[in-house]
C-alpha cells in the first residue's frame, strides 16, 4: 500500500482525507470566497450606474469598477475555487496524497499576490482598461504582473493535479478507472493549461511593451491570443461545473452515470473543441477569413456542443434513475417533484443546470452564430450571455457545493440553515433575471462597458428605445437581488467556517439531509431496463426552445441592411 | 510522457480477463489527453489564426 | 457513483440505453444544421461580411478620409463635416477618441464601400437602431460593402470602451431617399 500520509478516515464516505490537501482545499476556498464578496461588490455598483434612473457611479470610477468586476470574479473567485475543485477531485476522491502540497501552498502564494497586486493597481485608477485590457490601450505594468503571477501560480495547481494523479495510480489508491468527476475535473486542468499558457504567450510581451522593452503589440493578434485566454478560462468553469453537476448527483443522490462511456466522450469532446469557441470575439474582426471563424467558432461543427447536450440529458437522468429506483415512479416527474428543494446543495444545483441550458447555452451558440453575431457584438447581449454561463451555471454550482463542502472538508455545520435553504432561489433568480434582461437591452442595441445610454455629454445627440430603459431598470433590480443572495451565501459560509458547530472526528454531518444508501440505487443502470421519460421530456422542450431561438435569430438578421 | 507504458501493467495477471479497449485506455490516460488538449485549440485557432492576420495584404 | 471508479473494469462496452442514443444522434444533427446554416448564409443570405482588409497606418487612412471629405462635402452639423459621396465610391469612417468623422450621407438602396480605422486605440462601430456591429481597430482599415435599404437619420455608437470619453462618442449617417 502507499507510503504514510498524514490523513483521517471521513465518517461519511470512508475515503481518507489528506490533511495537507485539505488544508489546501480550504485556503483556496476561502480566498475564492473572498474575491467573490469584492467582485460582487463592484458588480452590483455596476448594475445601479447602468440603471438610468439611479445612475449611481461616476464614468471614471464606473470604468474602474467594471474592471476590477470583470477581474475579481471572472478569473480570480473561479480561478481559486476550481483549484480547491482540483485537489478535492483528485487527492480526496482518489483516496490519495496530493503531490507536492509546497508546490501547491508555493502557486496559492503567487496567485494570492498576483490578485491582490492587480486590484490594488486597478484601484488605484491609472487601470481602467477593462478585464480585456485590449491594446494600445494601456494600463499600469503591475496591472498585466498580477494577472502573470496569478496565472503561474494557477499552472502550478494544475501541475500538482496532474501530480497527484500519478501518485495515485502508482500507489494503486483506487481501481480501474478515475470517476467521471474526476475525469470531469482533469478536463478543466486540460483546458486550464492551454488557457494559462496562451494568457502567458500574449500578457508577457504587453508587459514588456508597458515598461517599454517592447515597442509594439499588433492590436488583432493580441486579441486572438488573449482571447484563447479569456474565453477558455471560462471553458475550464463549464468543465468545472459539469464535474460538479456529476458530484452532487452524486453525493445528494446516489445517482450512478447513465453510461460512463457517454458522458466520458462527451467530456473527451471538450477537451479537443471546446476551446476553439475562444472565436466567438473574433466574429466581426477584419481580415479573418470565414472559414476559420465558421470552422473555430462552430467547435468544429458544434462537437463541443453535442458534449454539453449530453451532459443536459445525463445529469437529470441520472437523478431521475435514482430516484425512480427509490420508488418515485408516479406519472413523468414525481422524482424532480419530491426531489429534496429544500437542499440548498441540490436547489442550486438544478437550476444551474437549467439555466446554463436554456439562457447560458442556448444564447451562446446563437451568438456565436458567424453571421448573428453582427447584430450583438459588443452589445449588451454579451454579458447578459456570460451572466447566464458563468453566473447562473458556474457560480451557482460552485455555491451547491459548497455546502457540501463545509462538513465535509471544514468539519463544520452549516449555520442559518434557513438562509442556506433559500439562498440559491434567491442568488439564481436574481441572475437569470440579470442575463435576460441584459440580453434584452443587447438586442435593443445598448452598448456594453458604456456609462450614460443618455449619450447626455455627447456632440450629436442619439436616443435608445425606451424600452431599453426599462429593461435596463430591471437589470438593476434584478441585480440587487443576486446581490442579496451573494450576501447570504458568504453569510452562511463564512458562519459556518468560523462558528459552526464542530463535527467531532467521526461525526457525519446531518445537513444538508442525503438519502441512505440503497442497494436498488446502485444497480438500476442497465441500458435495457432504463427508464427516464421525465428527462425524456425536458430536453425535448430544451430542443425546440433552441431550434425555435435560433432560426427567430436568422429573422432578425435578415432585417438588417445588406452587407458583403 | 510516463504514462504510456502503464497499460501493460494494467493487463491484469488473470489471463482470461479480457484486455481493456483502445479507447478507454485513451480516455484513462490523461497525458495524452493533455497533449491533444492542447494541440488542438494552438493549430487550429491560435497558429491558423495568426497565419491568416499574417496575410492580411499592405494597403497602398 | 460519479464519485467512485466505474464499478465496471471495461466500462467501454456497456451498452448505451435508446433514450442516449436517440438524444445524441439528434444533438450531432441539429449541430450539422447550424454549422451548414451558416456556409448557406454565405451563398443565400445578404447579410455577410466580406473580411476584405489592409494593413494601413492611421495618418494613411485619415489622408483617404479627409480627401472623400474635400470633395463631397455637402454641409456642417455641430463642428461636423458632413460628406454625400456618390454611390459605389469608397466611402471613409474615421473612428478617434471620441469621435466618429464625417458624418455620411448615403442614398437609399445604393452600394457603399464603407473603410472604418481607428487612429489610436480600438472602437466598436454600432449602428443604431439597426443594431449592426463591428469592431474597429487600429492600423488596420476594414472594408465592408453596405446597402442602406431604410432611409432615415441613424446614430453611430462606440460599443468598445475607449477610455473616460467612451459614452461621449457618437456619430451619425444620413441615409437619403
Amino acid at each position: 500500500m502507499s507510503k504514510l500520509f498524514d490523513y483521517r478516515t471521513c465518517p461519511t464516505t470512508g475515503l481518507r482525507v489528506d490533511r495537507a490537501a485539505e488544508k489546501l482545499i480550504k485556503a483556496n476556498a476561502v480566498a475564492a470566497v473572498v474575491f467573490l464578496a469584492i467582485g460582487g461588490f463592484f458588480g452590483l455598483t455596476v448594475a445601479l450606474t447602468r440603471w438610468p434612473a439611479v445612475h449611481f457611479l461616476p464614468a471614471d470610477w464606473f470604468y474602474l469598477a467594471l474592471t476590477a468586476h470583470g477581474f475579481d470574479v471572472l478569473l480570480v473567485w473561479i480561478i481559486f475555487f476550481e483549484m480547491a475543485v482540483l485537489y478535492f477531485a483528485s487527492a480526496i476522491l482518489l483516496n490519495s496524497r496530493l503531490a507536492g502540497p509546497k508546490w501547491a501552498w508555493a502557486g496559492f502564494a503567487l496567485m494570492l499576490s498576483g490578485a491582490l497586486i492587480t486590484n490594488v493597481v486597478v484601484l488605484q485608477g491609472q487601470s481602467s482598461v477593462m478585464f480585456t485590457s485590449y491594446v494600445p490601450m494601456m494600463a499600469e505594468p503591475p496591472f498585466y504582473l498580477g494577472i502573470i503571477l496569478f496565472a503561474v501560480g494557477a499552472l502550478i495547481g494544475c501541475g500538482v493535479f496532474f501530480g497527484t494523479l500519478v501518485i495515485a495510480k502508482r500507489e494503486k489508491t483506487y481501481e480501474g478507472s478515475i470517476p467521471l468527476v474526476t475525469f470531469g475535473a482533469l478536463t478543466a486542468a486540460i483546458i486550464a493549461v492551454f488557457t494559462i499558457a496562451s494568457g502567458a504567450i500574449i500578457l508577457i510581451p504587453t508587459f514588456l511593451w508597458s515598461i517599454g522593452l517592447v515597442g509594439h503589440i499588433d492590436p488583432l493578434v493580441y486579441k486572438t491570443i488573449w482571447w484563447a485566454m479569456g474565453h477558455s478560462s471560462q471553458q475550464i468553469n463549464v468543465a468545472a461545473h459539469v464535474a460538479v453537476w456529476y458530484a452532487i448527483a452524486a453525493m445528494v443522490f446516489g445517482a450512478k452515470p447513465l453510461s460512463e462511456k457517454v458522458s466520458r466522450m462527451a467530456f473527451l469532446m471538450y477537451i479537443l473543441f471546446l476551446q476553439l469557441a475562444s472565436a466567438h470575439h473574433m466574429l466581426v474582426e477584419p481580415g479573418i477569413s470565414s472559414e476559420w471563424k465558421i470552422f473555430n467558432t462552430s467547435y468544429a461543427m458544434y462537437l463541443a456542443v453535442l458534449g454539453s447536450m449530453v451532459h443536459g440529458m445525463t445529469v437529470p437522468g441520472s437523478i431521475e434513475a435514482a430516484q425512480r429506483a427509490r420508488g418515485l415512479t408516479k406519472g413523468m416527474f414525481e422524482w424532480l417533484r419530491k426531489a429534496p428543494w429544500g437542499n440548498p446543495a441540490f436547489a442550486g444545483m438544478f437550476m444551474s443546470l437549467v439555466f446554463f441550458g436554456f439562457i447560458g447555452g442556448i444564447s451562446g451558440v446563437v451568438m456565436g452564430t458567424e453571421q448573428i453575431n453582427l447584430i450583438m457584438h459588443n452589445t449588451l447581449y454579451v454579458p447578459g450571455h456570460f451572466h447566464g454561463t458563468v453566473v447562473a451555471g458556474t457560480t451557482l454550482a460552485f455555491m451547491a457545493i459548497t455546502y457540501i463542502l463545509v462538513p465535509l472538508i471544514f468539519r463544520r455545520e452549516l449555520v442559518m440553515k434557513k438562509v442556506a435553504r433559500w439562498q440559491p432561489y434567491v442568488f439564481g433568480i436574481g441572475v437569470a433575471g440579470i442575463s435576460i434582461f441584459m440580453m434584452g437591452a443587447g438586442t435593443l442595441g445598448v452598448a456594453r462597458r458604456h456609462w450614460d445610454m443618455t449619450f447626455a455629454d455627447a456632440v450629436l445627440p442619439f436616443d435608445y428605445p425606451s424600452a431599453a430603459y426599462l429593461m435596463m431598470g430591471l437589470n438593476g433590480i434584478f441585480a440587487i437581488m443576486a446581490a442579496l443572495g451573494g450576501v447570504m451565501y458568504v453569510v452562511v459560509v463564512v458562519g459556518s467556517v468560523f462558528f459552526g458547530k464542530k463535527l467531532a472526528e467521526d461525526e457525519k454531518p446531518e445537513y444538508p439531509e442525503v438519502p441512505p444508501e440503497s442497494a436498488a440505487v446502485s444497480h438500476y443502470g442497465s441500458a435495457e431496463t432504463l427508464k427516464i421519460p421525465g428527462t425524456a421530456f425536458l430536453v425535448g422542450i430544451f430542443f425546440v426552445a433552441f431550434v425555435l431561438y435560433y432560426f427567430v435569430n436568422w429573422k432578425y438578421l435578415s432585417e438588417i441592411w445588406p452587407l458583403s | 510522457m510516463p504514462d504510456n507504458n502503464n497499460t501493460g501493467e494494467e493487463q491484469s495477471p488473470d489471463p482470461d480477463r479480457e484486455q481493456i479497449p483502445l479507447m478507454q485506455r485513451v480516455l484513462d490516460n490523461p497525458f495524452l489527453l493533455l497533449v491533444l488538449g492542447i494541440a488542438m485549440p494552438t493549430v487550429l485557432y491560435i497558429i491558423w489564426g495568426i497565419i491568416e492576420i499574417t496575410q492580411i495584404p499592405i494597403a497602398d | 457513483m460519479a464519485i467512485t471508479p466505474p464499478s465496471e473494469r471495461i466500462w467501454w462496452r456497456q451498452p448505451i440505453a435508446k433514450i442516449e442514443l436517440i438524444w445524441i444522434v439528434v444533438a450531432f444533427l441539429w449541430g450539422l444544421t447550424m454549422f451548414f446554416m451558416m456556409i448557406y448564409w454565405h451563398g443565400a443570405g445578404e447579410q455577410n461580411l466580406s473580411n476584405e482588409a489592409y494593413k494601413i497606418k492611421p495618418q494613411r487612412f485619415a489622408e483617404h478620409a479627409q480627401k472623400m471629405i474635400d470633395e463631397y462635402q455637402v454641409g456642417e452639423e455641430a463642428g461636423f463635416p458632413v460628406v454625400h459621396p456618390p454611390p459605389g465610391s469608397d466611402v471613409y469612417l474615421i473612428a478617434r477618441l471620441w469621435q466618429w468623422w464625417p458624418i455620411l450621407e448615403l442614398e437609399k438602396d445604393q452600394s457603399y464601400r464603407l473603410h472604418m480605422s481607428s487612429m489610436d486605440w480600438q472602437h466598436g462601430f454600432s449602428l443604431q437602431p439597426i443594431n449592426i456591429n463591428v469592431q474597429v481597430h487600429p492600423g488596420y482599415d476594414m472594408v465592408v460593402t453596405v446597402k442602406p435599404d431604410k432611409a432615415g437619420e441613424f446614430g453611430v455608437v462606440c460599443n468598445e470602451f475607449c477610455g473616460i470619453g467612451h459614452h461621449t462618442m457618437v456619430g451619425k449617417i444620413y441615409v437619403v431617399e
